[in-house]
Order: structure tokens, then C-alpha cells, then sequence
């Protein structure tokens, strides 16, 4: 049950090395499984990312790690510790939350403040701290202010900061960059990630943004319904995603149902042949959809695997262009770099398609194939 | 605004005076209509604060007649009026104290936990609010006489009036607190536990400071609708003498300018208040 962290370079850890382990973690609200047996491991120092649609679990997922939700089963252990029982002051994290909740009656120097003097951190040390975190996130001066005398962005800035400052074991983020607009976002992205180089703490990220998942995490989960559907680096989840769910929620995907002809060839529903990376198949048998990035495929001949139809639709968006081909096999959307004038092919024309057997993927046929 | 604007071009003539009068009427009826809505509202006060000051010929003090300092200097001259003023305060403070407190907690679980029978505690939260004040009165006096059949004997007098008032006020305060509690984002308590206070420390730090606006307003109103009462109070009140059932004994007999200084007075602490309050939210308001 429990899905393991892609291959770490080093050798498997030991349990003490992982900082959150969750073990069948369940949450049910009156009829409705919210969270269902969830287990799962986040390294030390890792930038981790709980992705998914709205709705499949990852906010309450991250609201029990923080102590606001109690999990209906199973065990949060925090360094090792099972902290399921324990209220969220006695747990050794943080959370910035999506309103960022910063306390309307206190400055801001209070508000960053917060935490430390409720461990007894008093004086010069205490204004030092405080003063060094605002510095990390680039606001200091601002100590005075009330929060509503803010910025969105720096609202959200000082939320930051004021969960950062009690140099907590792990920090929560519950899609902190919801509220902020499209280049503060972006913006923001590289600032958390530069800030949790720099202070070093592991980082859990909820988010329903596949963009803002892959540039920030190390690792991203992708959550369904409850469920885990993978776990695995940016580049391993676009790359093999192994359900069609997974395939279809980070970035477009081509998916072609087939069966299985081999232990690396499946047979598309019109016959066509397709070589697979025997690794990929995994031994399956019977229906299987194969899968191709639209970006994986070439006009023309060249590779292993060919499939060739008519274009019904084309649309230029600058760097590249977009088909959508009718195949016997289904429709297929291609992606062609604009990297010369010209060459662009009319609705209408049949194309060849090509594709290298590397960059197929399979997934489990499943009512999600599009 | 004056009226010479247009009774001037009236005498002068004809059909186009009348639409400059309904023009002007049109344009002032807002202003003319609140200004009359103000004396409507002020003059029974005004007149209460003018007579204040008179000097009446006989016991009644109805008709106007010499200005004086008199009564304000001596303002408890009246037997009685000093001790019903005591006891009238006394009464205010406890019961708005208490009241406030309850109310506060009765707001807080409605608000924000959910338990068997929390509808009907709002409906019955809500009941003292609409049921009138002569059926409560008489319904806590056959309370307090039949209590002593249970072996419970509170005898009519300052715990019963205590009692009665803190009953009728707990509601006003649960409706002033609530309204503030519904608002309030609860994101900002898991924050402060988030942030290592404790259940108690979040609410002494987070959630009373957030409401304490609404604590204030409810023990003010607490406050004056208790000092103000006289039909409840009267029904349980015993021997005992609180200040409106003072007015209402003495103005059988006599009404003494005393209870126009005293009504003045607290007519002046209301409007202090009021002002008070009005200041400080400006100034908040400004340096936030």
C-alpha cells in the first residue's frame, strides 16, 4: 500500500530520514471519504507537492498533517513520532494558509512574531528573529503596519514569514498563491523556491495547478478521489504517467487503446503495430491504452511507429502549432515547433506521424482515455 | 434655504413662480422632511433637558417658569431618588456584566458548534426578544412566588429584579455578539494554534480581541436597556425601588425637576458614549 519515493540517488533511507510518513491515513466525513488509506513517505528537505482537481483530498489530506482535521484512521508521524493524537500546537509545523489568516488586530511585527513569544523567545532575540524573517521575504520595514495596510502578494509574503520564523520540521503550504495574479504568481513560485533552498525545510505544497506543481516540487503526489495515483519527480510523472488520470491532468495526452501483442508491441484498435519499452508494458496483458506526448510526435516518417490520418483541426499559438488528426485509431494532437516560415499544413491534408518507441507510455484502459 | 428666496418672486407673478416653488420644493423636500423627522425625534428631549433647569411653583413641574442651577445642585433633594438611582446602577452593572458573559458563551457554541437542539436554543434565545414585556413580568413573578412551594424561596427584592433583568438582556447580547462571530474567519484560530497558542491563549489573543467591539456594544445595551426597564422590574421588584419605578410612584403626586436632572444626565453619558465611539473608530480608522 504504501508508494514509495522514485529511486532516491542514495541508498533506501531509514526511517528516520523521512520527516512526514503517513500509514493508511483515513478521512471520513459522515458518508464521504475524503482521504482513503493514504500512505505515503516525504523526505527531509524535500519541496513536496500534493496536486490534484478540487475535491480529491489533498487540502484535508494536509489539514491532518497540520492537526485541524483528525484522521478518522490510521498514523501521521512526524520524524519518526505519531503526532495523529496531538493538537496543532504541540506538532512541529507550520502552515500558510490560503487566506493567509494574518491576525487583522496585530502589527506586523506582532503577527511574525506570534510563535515565538508563544515558546517564551523574548527582547533582542525575539526583534532579531522577527527582523531576519521579514528580511527573507524581502519586507522588512514594514513591521509597523497592520495587515489590511497590505498587498496581496505581501500579505502573503508575511504569512510566509510568520511560519518561517519558528523554523518549524516541515511547512505546510495550503495553495498559498491561489489569490495572487498570474505574474505575482509566477513571481512567488520562484521566490518559495529559493526561500526553501535557503532555510532548507521540507516543504508540503497543496495545489490544483499542474504548472505551479512541476516548478516548484521535487516531488509531486497526484491525487484522485481519496487516492494516491502516482507519486514521482516532474519530469518521471509527464514522462510514464501510469494511470490515465495522471496522463490527462499533467498536460495533453494522446491515448490509443490497443491489446497487448507482445511483451513490447501492442495492436492499435485499427490494426497498427506499436513498439513499447518492454519496462513500460510491466507484463500487462489484454486492453491497455498506449500513450504519447503531442510534442513526441513527428510529421513525416523516421521512427519506429507510424500512424497516419487526416488533419480536422489546426491552431497557431506562435511557438508552435496544434493538429488534431482523425486516425483509425482515434484522434491525435500533435504539436509542431514554428521553428521555420511557412510549412503550415492546411485541414484537410492526410499527414504521417511518427514516434520513437521511448516515448510511449501505457496506462490501464480506462473509461478516463480521451 | 431661507423662505425669502421664494416668497419674493411669488408676489411678482404667475405660472412660472409656481414651478420655481415645486422646483425648489422638489430639490429641499429630502432636507426639509429629515429636518422635521430630527424634531420630531429631539423636542420631548429637548423639553425634558429645558425643564431641567425651571423652577416650578408647585409640586408639578409642567409649566415654565424662572431658570435655575437648583436642581442640578441638588439633585438628590427628592427622599428616595438617591437610593433608587443606587439601586437602578447596581441592578445595570451585574445584570449587563452577567448577561454580556453568558451571552458571549451561548454566541459562541451557536456559532460555531453543532449540537442537538441548537435550533431550538436559538429560537428560545429569540423568544424574550418577542415576547411582550407585561406576559414576562408577571410570568417571572408567578415563577419566583411558586419557587417557594418547591422549597426554593427567593423573596422579592434585588435578586429577583437581578435575575429578571440578566433573563431579558442575555438575549440582546447573544444577537450583538453573534452577528460579530458569523463573520469571523476561522482560519485565523487554527493560525494561532498553528502557531503553538493553545485553546485558551488563541482566544485570549485572537478570537476576544476580534469580538471584543461586539462584548463592548452588548454590555452598553445590556446596560441601558436595564436601567430603562420598569414593566419587568415592577412585577418583581418587591419593596425595593429602582429609579424608573421611582418616576413613575412620584409622578402621582408630584414630579420633582430632580427627574429631569437625573434624565439629562444619563441622556448626556448616552450621547458621551455614543460620541466616544464615534471618535475612536474615526481615529482607528485613520492610523490603520
Amino acid at each position: 500500500m504504501t508508494v514509495e519515493a522514485a529511486p532516491p540517488p542514495e541508498a533506501p533511507a531509514a526511517s528516520a530520514e523521512y520527516d512526514i510518513r503517513l500509514i493508511g491515513l483515513t478521512k471520513r466525513f459522515d458518508d464521504v471519504v475524503a482521504v482513503d488509506r493514504i500512505s505515503l513517505d516525504i523526505d527531509r528537505g524535500h519541496f513536496f507537492a500534493l496536486l490534484g482537481p478540487s475535491g480529491c483530498g489533498k487540502t484535508t489530506t494536509l489539514r491532518m498533517i497540520g492537526g485541524f482535521e483528525e484522521p478518522t484512521e490510521g498514523r501521521i508521524e512526524l520524524g519518526g513520532v505519531d503526532v495523529a493524537p496531538l493538537p496543532p500546537y504541540k506538532r512541529d509545523v507550520n502552515t500558510v494558509f490560503q487566506s493567509y489568516a494574518l491576525f487583522p488586530h496585530l502589527s506586523i511585527f506582532e503577527n511574525v512574531a506570534f510563535g515565538l513569544r508563544r515558546r517564551g523567545v523574548k527582547g533582542g532575540d525575539l526583534r532579531k528573529r522577527v527582523i531576519e524573517s521579514l528580511e527573507l521575504v524581502g519586507l522588512a520595514g514594514l513591521e509597523k503596519r497592520k495587515p489590511r495596510q497590505l498587498s496581496g502578494g505581501q500579505q502573503q509574503r508575511i504569512a510566509l514569514a510568520r511560519a518561517l520564523v519558528n523554523r518549524p520540521r516541515v511547512l505546510l503550504l495550503d495553495e498559498p498563491l491561489g489569490a495572487l495574479d498570474l505574474k505575482l504568481r509566477k513571481e512567488m513560485q520562484l521566490e518559495l523556491k529559493r526561500i526553501q533552498h535557503e532555510v532548507g525545510i521540507t516543504f508540503v505544497h497543496v495545489t490544483h495547478d499542474q504548472e505551479e506543481a512541476m516548478t516548484m516540487a521535487d516531488r509531486i503526489v497526484i491525487m484522485n478521489g481519496g487516492h494516491i495515483e502516482q507519486l514521482g519527480t516532474p519530469s518521471g510523472l509527464y514522462e510514464q504517467p501510469r494511470t490515465a488520470f495522471v496522463a490527462g491532468f499533467l498536460g495533453v495526452s494522446n491515448l490509443l487503446e490497443g491489446t497487448v501483442a507482445g511483451e513490447d508491441r501492442v495492436t492499435l484498435t485499427d490494426g497498427t503495430a506499436v513498439q513499447v519499452p518492454r519496462n513500460v508494458l510491466a507484463g500487462r496483458t489484454g486492453t491497455v491504452s498506449i500513450g504519447v506526448r503531442p510534442e513526441k510526435l513527428r510529421i513525416g516518417g523516421g521512427e519506429a511507429n507510424s500512424l497516419a490520418g487526416t488533419v480536422t483541426e489546426s491552431a497557431y499559438i506562435g511557438v508552435s502549432t496544434q493538429y488534431i488528426l482523425d486516425t483509425p485509431a482515434g484522434p491525435v494532437t500533435v504539436y509542431v515547433q514554428n521553428d521555420r516560415t511557412g510549412g503550415q499544413v492546411a485541414t484537410g491534408e492526410r499527414l504521417t506521424l511518427s514516434w520513437s518507441p521511448d516515448s510511449t507510455f501505457v496506462v490501464d484502459a480506462e473509461e478516463g482515455a480521451q | 434655504m431661507s423662505t425669502a428666496d421664494i416668497t419674493l418672486p411669488t408676489r411678482r407673478s404667475g405660472a412660472k413662480t409656481v414651478a420655481q416653488l415645486l422646483a425648489f420644493v422638489r430639490r429641499h423636500v429630502l432636507t426639509v422632511y429629515s429636518l422635521l423627522f430630527f424634531l420630531y425625534l429631539m423636542l420631548p428631549i429637548g423639553v425634558v433637558i429645558a425643564f431641567s433647569f425651571n423652577h416650578p411653583t408647585g409640586r408639578f413641574n409642567y409649566r415654565w417658569r424662572q431658570f435655575t442651577w437648583d436642581n442640578w445642585l441638588h439633585w438628590n433633594a427628592v427622599p428616595g431618588i438617591q437610593s433608587a438611582i443606587t439601586l437602578s446602577l447596581e441592578i445595570a452593572l451585574f445584570a449587563s456584566i452577567v448577561a454580556t458573559a453568558l451571552g458571549t458563551l451561548i454566541a459562541l457554541a451557536l456559532v460555531r458548534y453543532g449540537f442537538r437542539g441548537r435550533g431550538v436554543t436559538n429560537l428560545i434565545i429569540f423568544l424574550p426578544l418577542s415576547t411582550p414585556e407585561i406576559v414576562l413580568g408577571a410570568s417571572l413573578a408567578t415563577l419566583f412566588l411558586h419557587s417557594t412551594g418547591y422549597g426554593v424561596s427567593i423573596p422579592f427584592g434585588f435578586w429577583t429584579i437581578l435575575i429578571a433583568h440578566i433573563m431579558f438582556c442575555v438575549s440582546f447580547a447573544v444577537v450583538t455578539v453573534k452577528a460579530r462571530l458569523i463573520g469571523f474567519d476561522r482560519h485565523l484560530e487554527e493560525a494561532a494554534m498553528d502557531l503553538g497558542a493553545n485553546e485558551w491563549v488563541t482566544f485570549r489573543k485572537v478570537t476576544l480581541p476580534l469580538i471584543a467591539p461586539a462584548i463592548l456594544a452588548a454590555l452598553l445595551l445590556c446596560f441601558a436597556i436595564s436601567v430603562d426597564d420598569f414593566v419587568v422590574t415592577y412585577f418583581n421588584a418587591g419593596n425595593r425601588v429602582t429609579f424608573p419605578i421611582f418616576v413613575w410612584g412620584a409622578a402621582r403626586v408630584a414630579t420633582p425637576p430632580q427627574i429631569n436632572v437625573i434624565g439629562t444626565a444619563i441622556f448626556a453619558v448616552a450621547v458621551t458614549c455614543m460620541l466616544g465611539n464615534v471618535f475612536l473608530q474615526n481615529r482607528r480608522a485613520k492610523t490603520a
